[in-house]
Parts: C-alpha cells; sequence; structure tokens
C-alpha cells in the first residue's frame, strides 16, 4: 500500500494563543515495500510526520493519501479502521499501552478490534511472540511481570499480530540496551525483507538509518531538508553536521582517512564492511606498484 | 482534543492582573463569590458585568479564546437559565402558548443567576489564566498560614495541591499519547454504542494508572534524594511581595462592595 504525503502542514491547536506550527510543506513518497527512515531533532516534526499516517491526525493543509483514502482538512472521516489495521504504529515506548491480564490477550487485543476471531488472534498471538524473540510460555503471564525490554518486545507483538502492509516505528530502541537494540532492529529489517512489509522508521540513530533504510528523509524546524538514498545523504555530510545531526562513525572514518591521505574514494561506504573492502583493494593496489 | 480546555491553563502576558501578588487575587476571588449574591436588581448587576469586564481587559488575555475554552461551561449556563425560565411559576405571565407559558418572575430568576453563574466561572478563569498554578499553591500556603496554629497540614496541603497541579498536563499528555496508541490498535473512543465506548475506556484508564502510581514513586524517591524533609525551616524561592496595587486593587472591590449594597432593593 503506498502513502503519499502531499505539502502537508499541521499546526498544534490552531486558533488559540498556544497555536504552533509543527510542520509545514512535508511531500514524502512511501512507495509499497520502502524502508524508509525520518531522522532530525527532537522537535523537528518527526512524530507528527508519524500521526499522519494513519489518520491519527488531519492535516490543517495539504493532504495526505493512504491506499485509496484521501485526508484533508475539510473531509469528515469515517471508517478509518480499514486505515488504521493497515497500517501498525509502535509507539514510543510502546510498553505504555499494555494493559490486559495476560500476555495472550494483550497481543490479541489489536487484531480482535478489527473483526479478527479468537482463536484467528490466538494463532497470530503464537507467530508473533516467536517473531519477537520471546518464548510461548510467556503468553500465558501478566505483562507486569516482565522485564522492561521484554514489555517492549510484547507491545511490538501486538502490532504485528494485527498483519499491517506497513509498520510505522516511533524510535522502537529507545532505551534498550545494545544488544536488545540490534536483536529488534534486525527482526524488524528481515520483516521487510521476507514480506515486503512497508517500513517508517523514526529515529536518532543515523547508524540505523544507514544500515536498514532505503530512503532518508531529514526533517529541520518543521520542513523536509533533504530527501534520498542513504548514499545520496551520506556522501555530503557537512550539511548535516552544520545542522548538528551526527554522522554513521564509518563514514565520519572514511572522511578522516580522506582528509589525512588526501585522497578520495571511489564512493561513500556506508558499512564497516564496505569500508574495509575499500581500504584493502587500496592497500593491495599500493604493494602492486 | 484537549486543545482547547482553559481550566487551570496559564496564559503568559503582562499585565497588571498578572503581576499582583497571588494572596491579592485569592483574596478577591473570594470576596467577590460573596459579594456575588449581593446583587439582586438590574443596576447592581450591571455594574457587575462592568466591573467582571474591566478585569478581563486589565488582564489582556484575549476575550475570544476565554469563551472558545468556555463552551462547555456555557452549556450549563443556559440549561441553568430555561429550567429557571420554565419552573418559576410567579409574577405576571408574559408569555403563552398553549399549555406553555413563562413567567415575568421566570424570566428575571434565569437571567439574573445564569448571569451569576457566567460572572463566577468568568472570574475564577481569570484567576487561574493570569497565575500560575505554582504561585496560587504557594498564595494559599500564605495565606492559611495562621492555621499551623491549630496544628492544621498547610504545609502538606500545598504541596499535595501543587504536586497535583503540576502533572494535570503530564497526565493529559500521557492520556493523549495512550488514546492515540489504542486507537491505532483499532479502539475507537468517539463513536458506536455507549456500551462498546464505555468498555474503550478501559486500555486508556489501566496504563493511565500504572503509569501514575510508577511516576508517584519515582517523584517520591527523587524527594527524598534530595534531602525533603517537610516544610520545617524550608525557605522559600519566590517571594511573595505584597504592592500598593494590591491594596488598591481590593479596594476597588471593597468599593464595589458597598456600591452594591447602597444599590440593592
Amino acid at each position: 500500500m503506498d502513502i503519499l504525503l502531499q505539502q502537508v502542514e499541521y499546526r498544534y491547536q490552531a486558533n488559540t494563543p498556544f497555536e504552533r506550527l509543527a510542520i509545514k510543506d512535508v511531500s514524502i513518497d512511501i512507495p509499497s515495500g520502502t524502508f524508509l527512515a525520518i531522522i532530525g531533532h527532537t522537535g523537528s516534526g518527526k512524530s507528527t510526520i508519524l500521526q499522519h499516517l494513519n489518520a491519527l491526525l488531519k492535516p490543517t493543509a495539504g493532504k495526505v493519501i493512504i491506499g485509496d483514502k484521501e485526508i484533508t482538512s475539510e473531509k469528515k472521516q469515517k471508517n478509518l479502521k480499514d486505515v488504521r489495521q493497515k497500517v501498525g504504529i509502535v509507539f514510543q515506548f510502546p510498553e505504555h499501552q499494555l494493559f490486559e491480564e495476560t500476555v495472550e490477550r494483550d497481543i490479541c487485543f489489536g487484531p480482535m478490534n478489527f473483526g479478527i476471531s479468537e482463536d484467528e488472534a490466538k494463532r497470530r498471538a503464537r507467530i508473533a511472540i516467536r517473531q519477537v524473540g520471546l518464548s510461548e510460555d510467556i503468553l500465558a503471564k501478566s505483562p507486569f511481570d516482565l522485564s522492561g525490554g521484554q514489555m517492549r518486545r510484547v507491545a511490538i507483538a501486538g502490532v504485528l499480530a494485527m498483519e499491517p502492509d506497513v509498520i510505522v516505528l516511533d524510535e522502537p530502541t529507545a532505551g534498550l540496551d545494545p544488544r536488545g537494540r540490534k536483536e529488534i532492529m534486525e527482526m524488524f529489517h528481515a520483516l521487510h525483507q521476507e514480506r515486503k512489509l512497508s517500513t517508517v522508521l523514526v529515529t536518532h540513530s543515523m547508524e540505523d538509518a544507514s544500515r536498514y533504510a532505503d530512503q532518508i528523509v531529514i526533517m529541520h524546524h518543521g520542513e523536509v531538508y533533504k530527501k534520498g538514498t542513504p548514499e545520496e545523504i551520506f556522501s555530503s555530510p557537512e550539511g548535516l553536521m552544520e545542522l548538528g545531526l551526527d554522522v554513521p562513525e564509518v563514514v565520519r572514518f572514511q572522511q578522516k582517512i580522506e582528509k589525512a591521505f588526501q585522497m578520495n574514494f571511489p564512493k561513500t561506504c556506508l558499512s564497516v564492511e564496505q569500508l574495509t573492502e575499500e581500504i584493502a583493494a587500496l592497500v593491495k593496489r599500493g604493494e602492486q606498484r | 482534543m484537549m486543545d482547547k480546555m482553559i481550566f487551570g491553563r496559564y496564559v503568559p502576558a503582562q499585565s497588571i492582573i498578572h503581576r499582583l501578588d497571588p494572596r491579592s487575587k485569592l483574596l478577591m476571588i473570594f470576596l467577590f463569590v460573596c459579594i456575588v449574591f449581593i446583587a439582586n436588581n438590574p443596576a447592581t448587576y450591571a455594574l457587575l458585568v462592568v466591573y467582571t469586564f474591566l478585569m478581563v481587559s486589565l488582564s489582556k488575555v484575549p476575550f475570544r479564546f476565554i469563551i472558545a475554552g468556555l463552551k462547555p461551561v456555557l452549556w450549563l449556563v443556559l440549561f441553568t437559565m430555561l429550567l429557571h425560565l420554565f419552573l418559576t411559576k410567579e409574577g405576571e405571565i408574559i408569555f403563552q402558548a398553549g399549555w406553555f407559558k413563562i413567567y415575568e418572575e421566570g424570566l428575571r430568576q434565569g437571567i439574573f443567576i445564569s448571569m451569576r453563574f457566567f460572572l463566577l466561572i468568568l472570574m475564577t478563569s481569570i484567576l487561574t489564566l493570569t497565575t500560575t498554578p505554582i504561585e496560587i499553591t504557594d498564595g494559599l500556603e500564605s495565606l492559611l498560614h495562621p492555621l499551623n496554629k491549630v496544628k492544621f497540614p498547610v504545609h502538606e496541603l500545598a504541596l499535595m495541591m501543587s504536586i497535583s497541579l503540576r502533572f494535570i498536563p503530564t497526565l493529559m499528555q500521557e492520556t493523549d499519547k495512550i488514546m492515540k496508541a489504542q486507537t491505532a490498535r483499532g479502539v475507537d473512543f468517539t463513536s458506536g454504542p455507549i456500551k462498546e465506548r464505555m468498555k474503550a475506556i478501559i486500555p486508556l484508564l489501566i496504563p493511565l494508572f500504572v503509569s501514575s502510581f510508577k511516576r508517584a514513586e519515582e517523584l517520591a524517591t527523587a524527594m527524598e534524594a534530595r534531602g525533603y524533609r517537610g516544610g520545617e525551616g524550608r525557605t522559600k524561592y519566590r517571594q511573595l511581595s505584597w504592592g500598593f496595587k494590591d491594596t488598591f486593587m481590593l479596594l476597588l472591590l471593597v468599593l464595589l462592595a458597598l456600591l452594591l449594597f447602597l444599590l440593592r432593593t
């Protein structure tokens, strides 16, 4: 399912003394099967964009097209359930939304709201719990007896069990330990590749964005500062650094080498492996001479 | 959804009302609540209205914003008015359509009572719109200080108040966040049959309770870690200062009270 944002503007608390412009003139195109990362500082409008992706917010100007639904400020939308089932959102600290007596019932909550039968929901719960790397016997426990990391995984399983076409992640790994971060990101990446699940990742981590995304949007003060593939974005890292945004370590390392040896590699490397290859090739060429 | 709520909300501005000592504002509100009941004829009500609107304009809070925020209460005011209009059966009949009659006294009562109601709400909103919650609690603590003599826990009360006021916005944000998260999981909070909507409250309330308890515990730990031991010997960072303008405004209100006494019938 394609999602299209066209010149979207959103004002919080419009027509009050507290009115605040959150995003303006945001146009983003998310074709089916994309892995898009949205990067920016706190307050740059990332989370506001995210809430437009399944009509939790209505743009104050411009339009959002989700599949065949068009959402604009004028139209009163009915029956958004369809949209909400197809676009699953994992909010920041999703463990705060757990409420049921058992993990199983919490995971089934989403699917059953969308009219899935109990048996089918339970079947999905078993699949989802394994997807997030937990064992099935956790299903019978109370979500409040779990550790923070486990709660996070259960909450994610609750969204996965809805079997959405698009999954939207708002800093899904915030506050997790390095291993947990990696496991969760790898899991989303695998889902994206196996099921061609469109994925939108809002993150602070340039590392994650460069490693997993095939499109990156950089937000700055509520506007799209830059968009493109990771290679395009990081090939000129100076602009990003001016904004005070981080650049992946690999890119910084490559830059420093290039500066120290006054040379240029043929391309911007985004992973340690790529850069190692480039350096190895260079060293070999040097030896041959 | 709670964008337009104005209860307990502070609108920063530079106005004389903003700069008044919170104690004088609290005393004024208290006095105003009492004298509203003195008014009993058009002249006295007119005087009250003039005074209230003077205060509103002095506060420099956009009037349209106040009205938009008070809309839910205005319905209540209207309801009170209609109740009096239809149920009071005194005086002469001024309108009749079949069995339906409106009496002179009903009209009078309806207008007066709803006016009284409206003015009270307006004045108290002005208080909360121009005074930060912290100022209000500081003011209350200072005003209630004499009660310490009879072993009334003034400081604890003030602390409880400031903590709960402090967490209202946090709780609202949290509510909004969890509502959105559950909406994304297919809960419908705004439409559907009443029974379904009541059930939809559970996935909202439980997470809110859980996080509130957690937060309370964290707050208690943080306060203890910073050496909080209750009000005994505690100094104040924000000093209250009573100035000429406070005395003046209070005297203005006393003058209004005297005028009301003279003009009432």
